[in-house]
């Protein structure tokens, strides 16, 4: 790691992991309704316990306040924002439009998604866009960062101030192609990656391996995805619902073992806090991206637990 | 081919309100491949629609007739005695065939009988599944001849996306059927073609403006055109 | 499809059909009304077991008009609808025992074609247990009289199609007119016969 570090967007999160130091990311779901006030909230809960908030973007095809608005709100509230930016509701040109927006705006970081597919959501009748893939759209916000240039080539004078990050999920399918996938993201221009929930450790060790025979973790900052456990119905239910999870029917077991309401929450509390130490040792491992859905209030805990407070102020 | 399902009885019987006289019109040709719209289709069609209009004690003249294919000029020709009888003419064609009838025999009302769906291939008898969109630039030397555009349901140019699990797409179908993974298939295809670095190129985001989005499209035969 | 279809589709064939019967039994007689019926029976074993069923001078209804097939593969779905268009109360075609098809396959087949006619009827708000499909050997001359007997009893009870032909129209020649060459000739005395025993003892009742 050379001392002088070229920064892209000069961001809190980029500073923080090109400084070499344990990342922490946190994640917001903006409120179904026209009440800023709620992103208001999630961000002064996570301010000072994570180094950015990630603010989804109609996450699961369900409308919400976009993203662009909700990281606004969030820096204006003592919290820096990854915009996240989905395939599936904008063309090239709405995409490019709001990253100028965003980006005038003071917001610095952009993870780019494909999305969910438009029938998980409450408007299935809908028009899925994907007029690109999360692959083309980082390239695309690349070029418009490093060359100031359109998608279409046409030049622009100021160019977008952007840390690019993507998402991977190291339990998809076919698995020996996803560290190749992440590394064709690596080449279209992507920063950093959050990666999909851990729950299988192992599992993911394997994934890293792959990732760091190819150099990956050498070209970009890797943050382990953290789902803390509510409560056992919610550990059952992501290893049958969702797809691509996979949870461990051990940990399922170990919050079940406890009773329900408080004592299931401080042991899933636990649970995230041990993941977070085990997975900072491995070897390509740049720090931690803490999804406590609809559940802020658990972060500064964890962060605390896991000592990894305070976050460094990295200038 | 084009595929079509018909109507539910119901939407048709009502397209019937305010007439007397109707004919049923098949098209022989991927409709009737399709078994959906053929001039046995038809004839069913409309023994069902004079049943329905005698349990109302309904006075309904309805018979049928089928093109070979409803798309041309020159075989409508060859059933234009018979429409011309008819105020009302329920097309079984696809959207091309009734579009045609429309055209040639305006102003006659000639109303769709049948949904056209997609451009099917028999997979097994009686089993369609959608193969191409007519996105009018076609990929699929690139992709293991497994089309990305349609057979993914996000249309990715470098998939798979992160709901690819077991070879399966993260999208069911509206029964819960499940749904293959095209990238998966891809990759399976281009690993036994010796054709990996296929799948390690980033694909360019895809020209739309050569598919529907662009507008409606025509196609000439320069050479093919009297002299 | 409406729930009802749905659960048909899950039972077997018996089950169905026990269903269907155990339905009609619970609905009152309609006596008085004299149903149209349509029987469209193989030449191998149902029409053999209906020639049977007349040698033994076994009782069944006037109402069965019955339309002599090579196979009950033969018949189409438009034959069907056919018979309701033209006013038919019921239609039922008759087989030979599953497996023992003479062309191997055509019973199934005509299984498989009135289930979708009865999908048909229910779109068009008649009763789908109007429809059915028997299947019996050439040696089940009972089996022709009792099948006979039970779906004339099952439509009189369901009542007259709500579809009725004009005046002295004939479902059974508009079935056949339809038909073409895939009915065969009618050549046998026992439809005839069955007839005829019926009205003697019918006659022989009235004194």
């Amino acid at each position: 790691m050379s001392d002088v570090v070229t920064l892209k967007a000069g961001s809190n999160l980029e500073k923080v992991l090109s400084a070499g130091k344990f990342g922490v990311t946190g994640e917001c779901g903006p409120p179904k309704s026209a009440d800023g006030g709620v992103v208001e909230k999630k961000a002064k809960t996570l301010a000072g316990c994570v180094d950015a908030v990630n603010v989804t973007d109609n996450q699961t095809a369900v409308v919400r306040i976009s993203s662009m608005a909700a990281a606004y709100i969030a820096q204006q509230n003592g919290v820096e924002a990854v915009m996240q930016m989905t395939c599936r509701d904008r063309n090239r040109l709405a995409m490019q439009a709001d990253i100028l927006g965003a980006s005038a705006l003071g917001v610095r970081n952009v993870l780019c998604l494909t999305g969910d597919h438009i029938g998980f959501g409450n408007h299935p009748q809908a028009k899925g866009v994907h007029d690109l893939d999360s692959i083309s759209l980082i390239r695309m916000y690349k070029d418009m960062r490093d060359e100031k240039r359109f998608q279409c080539g046409e030049e622009m004078d100021v160019a977008p101030a952007l840390y690019i990050g993507c998402a991977e999920n190291p339990f998809g399918d076919p698995f020996e192609f996803r560290a190749m996938r992440l590394k064709k993201k690596v080449v279209a221009g992507a920063d950093f990656v959050q990666t999909q929930g851990i729950f299988n450790i192992p599992k993911f060790k394997q994934w890293m391996e792959q990732v760091r025979a190819l150099g990956i973790h050498q070209e970009i900052k890797i943050l382990a995805g953290i789902i803390p456990i509510k409560s056992a119905g919610m550990a059952s239910y992501m290893k049958k619902n969702v797809p691509g999870m996979d949870v461990p029917q051990e940990i399922v077991d170990r919050i079940a073992a406890k009773d329900k309401g408080e004592p299931q929450q401080a042991e899933g509390k636990e649970l995230a806090v041990e993941m977070i130490k085990e997975l900072a040792e491995i070897e390509g491992v740049s720090g931690a991206h803490i999804m406590a859905i609809e559940w802020e209030a658990a972060v500064p805990e964890i962060v605390e637990a896991a000592g990894l407070m305070p976050r460094p102020a990295v200038s | 081919m084009i595929t079509a399902e018909r109507k539910p009885f119901d939407e048709i019987y009502a397209m019937t309100e305010g007439h007397d006289k109707v004919l049923v019109a098949g098209c022989d040709t991927c409709v009737a491949i399709c078994l959906t719209g053929g001039e046995k289709e038809a004839e069913i069609l409309a023994s069902e629609i004079r049943i329905k209009a005698k349990e109302e004690g309904r006075e309904l003249d309805v018979e049928h007739t089928a093109a070979i294919r409803q798309c041309e000029w020159e075989y409508l020709d060859m059933v234009a005695d018979k429409v011309n009888e008819f105020p009302l003419v329920l097309s079984m064609g696809c959207g091309i065939g009734i579009q045609s009838m429309a055209e040639k025999f305006a102003p006659k009302q000639v109303m769709p009988a049948v949904n056209t769906n997609m451009l099917g291939m028999p997979q097994e008898h009686a089993v369609w599944l959608e193969r191409c969109v007519a996105c009018g630039e076609c990929v699929i030397g690139e992709t293991a001849g497994i089309c990305p555009v349609v057979r993914c349901s996000k249309s990715l140019m470098n998939g798979p996306c992160g709901g690819s699990h077991a070879g399966l797409c993260e999208v069911v179908g509206p029964e819960g059927e499940e749904t293959e993974c095209a990238w998966a298939l891809i990759w399976e295809r281009l690993k036994a073609q010796g054709r990996e670095d296929l799948m390690l190129a980033n694909r360019a985001p895809k020209n739309w403006s050569k598919s529907s989005s662009g507008g409606p499209r025509k196609m000439v035969k320069e050479e093919a055109k009297p002299a | 499809m409406t729930n009802d279809a749905q659960e048909a589709a899950t039972m077997t064939v018996e089950q169905q059909l026990a269903a269907d019967v155990a339905v009609v039994e619970a609905m009152p007689a309609n006596e008085g009304f004299e149903p149209e019926i349509i029987v469209f029976a193989c030449h191998y074993c149902a029409y053999a077991a209906a020639d049977l069923a007349g040698s033994m001078r076994l009782q069944y209804p006037t109402n069965v008009r019955m339309i002599k097939l090579p196979c009950t593969g033969k018949l189409e779905v438009i034959h069907l609808l056919k018979a309701f268009e033209a006013g038919a109360d019921g239609v039922y075609a008759a087989g030979c025992l599953e497996g023992e098809c003479h062309y191997l396959k055509g019973n199934l087949w005509a299984r498989k074609r009135i289930g979708h006619v009865k999908t048909l009827l229910e779109e068009l708000g008649i009763d789908p247990k109007r429809v059915e499909m028997f299947n019996m050997s050439s040696a089940m001359g009972a089996r022709f009289a009792e099948t006979a007997r039970g779906f004339t009893e099952r439509i009189r009870k369901l009542g007259p199609n709500p579809v009725r032909p004009r005046e002295g129209f004939d479902p059974a020649e508009a079935v056949r007119a339809r038909m073409g060459d895939a009915a065969l000739p009618d050549d046998s005395a026992a439809e005839v016969a069955g007839a005829e025993i019926t009205a003697i003892i019918e006659e022989g009742l009235k004194t």
